[in-house]
């Protein structure tokens, strides 16, 4: 099975096609980040406080409103999360506050808000660790154990706490779910003891604006470095113009990443950054395999324009980019459709950019190298020496 | 088959068995629960996956630099006043530099002398003359420096012995290279970190203080009562409810207490909770030859004066002197038994010496953290086998070849991370993931070029040589530029991006083995058992 043998396509032909696309989705990207949603900050980089609650029927929006704000909380951005039979919801504080320990209280107060229907003197089973169990359980000692009431109870408090997380996603509905989990009289101590609220907070993210501040310092850097490195590392592989359209192409990619998530309004965390330097290495790499056969061929076929060459090697190597760019398409597909709520802006990063990672190594690249060459011509300088192999 | 081939062989062999070894190590035994316990043992889940909370702090250093000055300050007034040099005030006027320290109104005559007081006496300072009579005295910026760092490696100290008194199993208490004066700590498996933050927070400075005036309900009424202005050698303190046994239930009393302390947390041997003799609970507390010795003579030369017990900048106790008192004491009242524990724990640990603020807090519950280890799992299944199987249908016989080359790649890869005891992250998990991808990359380049020479009408042997050759400065400019990337993001990266940069490297690293020289050996060895003329299935 072969795809791709012998394939002749005029890439360079197509690439005012292939600009106008660019520029389509460039300008709707850049748009959407003026005008529209802006460039969407994750809690990282803006500072604030996130929390993540898992209710065990589907939420009300208004209801949990109301709750907030009997506590003072004004004006919280409520988001549905995850899919919509799990019964998500982010709660986000916008942040005006500069105290860190306001943004603490933020948590405290959305905790105590929820928890409406509590009983007076009983703890919330949904929203307590395996060691609190223990020790309520020790307290009690519903099984009448002696010496060895320290390892049983620290292990039925376990079992109980990982019930409800790994099976149950973190909040039970009623304590004869418990059943299965922990011996009968610890059951009845704990129904006795303890009540259950209808939420339980599965993640909380509280970022101080000097954090946030330094964590936009970081990625900034390393975003810089990473391209720095990359227009040296092709500069002394190849031509320095080389170099700088693997940049363009970078930029290029990077730009309609970021407006797709501004488009989406998902919100860029730190590890989105991490996805989009990946993707810039993704690129850089189809780019460099485009250029490698370009230089090869520069010194096989001595009479033909460089537009000639260019076009064949984008033709040879066309059956090996199209099947690495669909393999690890394949891959992070993998990722974002099975990989979970948490990773979700991650894997989008990389969906999109490996397929404009490999796009623009077409049809950005390799034009801007032609263009150059026929500008230089244009302007009655002489061609630009063919590079010899270097390394 | 040749003997180059045999060794080779036997080197793909013994890499395996190295590798899986890192995994595994030595399983109990062999049985499903057996070996994914001898994997975690190995490899470390990171507090994405396990659940945990991850906190930032900042060391208030400027606390620490404030209690050195003000004993500097103290030291000057009494020295000068010995010698009986007159001056108008000392001062500390500026905040932000509380090393700084100001003397006005030092007559000319009195230079030298001062000079020397300042030698003798005050020698981490440097003092340098102002306009008309007045000195500056600053500290020397290496030794101000020297005093901030200590402070924080003294708060990380004692947050460790906080943290370890509390039972926390594998915490990570570090210097945060990102900011200033800043600590990192992670803490698996707690997932309620209110008691934890505060118990870290509490600064537990313990010292005992003269009180020279109070009870007072308001500030202005404790200052009015001093004429309008504090002595300087003075400072106000509020107090917590009941301290003197009797005061406002509602408010808040304020004293005047002396400036320097009499006995400090440093002169504390150790703290014990227990009950006081209405069966209430109290912390004891006992105090060091040196502390004790001191205490008597402080407690000698005020008999019939009160003194403050003060913690952490709140009056808590204030007690009559009825007779010198040498080496116990305790703090009681207005405290549960928890609170008991919790304060001797905190009071042992030793007081931290300066306050910490918290800067960033994410908890992870472990209800999230095995969610998405399941969906990491799942997709890198998912991944996994889609690669595979195109590999098989597109490439045949040739497929087999990158297929054993991906799986050995993956088992290196986790050998690695059970070696130098990496910890999986959640993007850790996507970075293995994505090298299953970007790994196939390389087979493919080699494979493609493979079927070009094939085309061109070379012999299967010739073509499998000018494939890997050709291949082979490409694969290695691509490795070199991913690889760099990940070195950038693992430098600017906190946790979970550091896990995805170490999986994404020690993939890339395991696949110029695996693809290149596994998968050539492979190649050889097939093209050894093959009649002449016969076809590479590719």
């Amino acid at each position: 099975m072969e795809f791709f043998r012998d394939a002749n396509i005029d890439f360079l032909g197509k690439k005012w096609y292939f600009l106008a696309f660019s520029l389509v989705f460039s300008v709707a990207g850049v748009m959407s980040m003026l005008f529209w949603h802006g460039i969407p900050l994750g809690v990282d980089f803006r500072g604030g406080t996130l929390v993540y609650v898992k209710f065990s029927h589907p939420p009300n929006d208004s209801a949990i409103r109301a709750a907030l704000d009997r506590v003072g909380i004004k004006n919280p951005r409520l988001q549905s999360y995850g899919a919509a039979s799990s019964n998500e919801v982010l709660i986000d504080l916008a942040q005006k506050e500069n105290s860190e320990q306001q943004l603490d209280q933020g948590k405290l107060q959305i905790i105590n808000a929820l928890e409406t229907n509590a009983p007076a003197g009983k703890q919330d089973l949904n929203n307590t660790g395996a060691p609190s169990i223990k020790s309520f359980l020790l307290d009690r000692n519903p099984m009448h154990l002696g010496l060895d009431a320290d390892q049983k109870y620290g292990a039925q408090a376990q079992a109980i706490a990982d019930y409800r997380d790994k099976t149950q996603g973190g909040v039970l509905a009623s304590f004869d779910q418990l059943k299965t989990a922990a011996d009968p009289a610890v059951v009845a101590s704990i129904s006795d003891g303890y009540f259950l609220s209808d939420f339980s907070v599965r993640n909380v993210e509280i970022v101080g604006p000097q954090v946030g501040g330094q964590l936009r310092k970081q990625a900034i850097l390393a975003t810089v470095y990473s391209l720095a490195g990359m227009l040296v590392y092709l500069g002394f592989r190849f031509e320095w113009i080389y170099g700088i359209a693997a940049v363009v192409t970078v930029f290029h990619d990077t730009l309609i990443t970021v407006g797709a998530f501004s488009l989406t309004n998902t919100p860029i965390s730190l590890t989105v950054i991490a996805a989009i330097l990946t993707l810039i290495g993704y690129s850089n790499n189809d780019t460099i395999v485009v250029f490698d056969r370009i230089r090869e061929n520069i010194k096989l076929m001595r009479r033909e324009s460089l537009a000639e060459i260019v076009n064949r090697s984008i033709n040879q190597t066309l059956s090996r980019t199209i099947l690495t760019a669909g393999l690890t398409f394949l891959t992070v597909l993998a990722l974002f459709l099975f990989g979970g709520e948490v990773l979700h802006g991650f894997s989008l990063a990389l969906v999109i950019g490996i397929l404009i990672g490999t796009y623009s190594s077409i049809a950005i690249a390799a034009p801007i190298l032609v263009a150059y060459q026929e500008w230089r011509i244009e302007q009655g300088k002489r061609a630009i020496a063919m590079p010899s192999r270097k390394g | 088959m040749n003997k180059t081939l045999t060794w080779k062989l036997l080197l793909i062999v013994g890499t395996l068995l190295v590798f899986v070894y890192g995994i595994f190590g030595i399983p109990g035994n062999f049985t499903g629960a057996g070996l994914v316990s001898a994997i975690t043992s190995r490899i470390h889940l990171g507090l994405d996956l396990r659940g945990g909370t991850h906190l930032i702090l900042q060391v208030q250093v400027n606390d620490a630099v404030n209690v050195d000055s003000d004993n500097a300050v103290a030291t000057l007034r009494e020295q000068l006043n010995q010698r009986k040099i007159k001056f108008d005030e000392i001062t500390k006027p500026d905040p932000a530099n509380p090393d700084h320290i100001m003397v006005k109104g030092l007559p000319a005559e009195s230079r030298s002398d001062f000079l020397n007081i300042v030698t003798d006496r005050l020698p981490e300072y440097d003092a340098s003359s102002g306009a008309e009579n007045t000195y500056n005295l600053a500290m020397k910026p290496s030794l101000l420096n020297d005093l901030k760092n200590k402070a924080v490696s003294q708060a990380i100290e004692t947050i460790r012995n906080r943290i370890d008194a509390l039972g926390v199993s594998e915490p990570t208490i570090q210097e945060h290279g990102l900011g200033a004066y800043q600590i990192l700590v992670q803490l698996p498996g707690v997932d309620d970190p209110a008691r934890v933050k505060d118990i870290m927070q509490s600064t537990a400075m313990l010292e005992i203080k003269q009180a020279l005036d109070g009870p007072y309900n308001t500030q202005e009424e404790a200052i009015a009562a001093k004429g309008g202005v504090l002595p300087p050698d003075a400072m106000l303190l509020p107090a917590t409810a009941n301290a003197s046994g009797g005061g406002d239930a509602s408010g808040q009393t304020w004293y005047v207490v002396s400036r320097v302390a009499a006995v400090s947390g440093k002169d504390l041997k150790h703290a014990d909770p227990g009950n006081d003799q209405n069966g209430a609970p109290n912390v004891r507390f006992q105090l060091s030859n040196d502390g004790g010795q001191r205490f008597y003579n402080f407690t000698s030369a005020h008999v019939n004066d009160r003194l403050a017990v003060v913690l952490d900048n709140k009056v808590r106790e204030v007690a009559n002197i009825k007779e010198p008192i040498r080496d116990t004491g305790e703090i009681s009242g207005h405290m549960d038994e928890n609170a008991a524990k919790d304060l001797a724990t905190i009071l042992n640990s030793g007081a931290l010496p300066a306050g910490i603020k918290y800067l960033e807090e994410r908890t992870v519950g472990p209800s999230l953290g095995a969610d998405s280890i399941k969906a990491g799992v799942q997709a890198a299944i998912v991944g996994m086998m889609a690669v595979l199987i195109f590999m098989l249908v597109y490439y045949r016989g040739a497929g087999i070849n990158a297929d054993v080359a991906l799986l050995l790649n993956l088992i290196i890869l986790l050998g690695f991370m059970g070696y130098f005891g990496a910890v999986l992250t959640l993007p850790g998990i996507a970075g293995v993931i994505l090298t299953v991808g970007m790994g196939v990359d390389s087979n493919v380049l080699i494979f493609e070029r493979i079927r070009e020479e094939l085309r061109n009408g070379k012999t299967p042997a010739s073509a499998v040589d000018q494939g890997f050759s050709h291949a082979w400065i490409t694969i290695v400019d691509t490795h070199v530029t991913t690889i760099v990337s990940a070195a950038i993001l693992f430098i600017f990266g906190t946790g979970p991006v550091r896990g995805f940069a170490t999986t994404l490297t020690f993939g890339l690293l395991a696949n110029l083995f695996t693809a290149v020289f596994v998968s050539r050996v492979i190649f050889d060895w097939n093209l050894g058992r093959k009649q002449r003329g016969e076809a590479l299935s590719i």
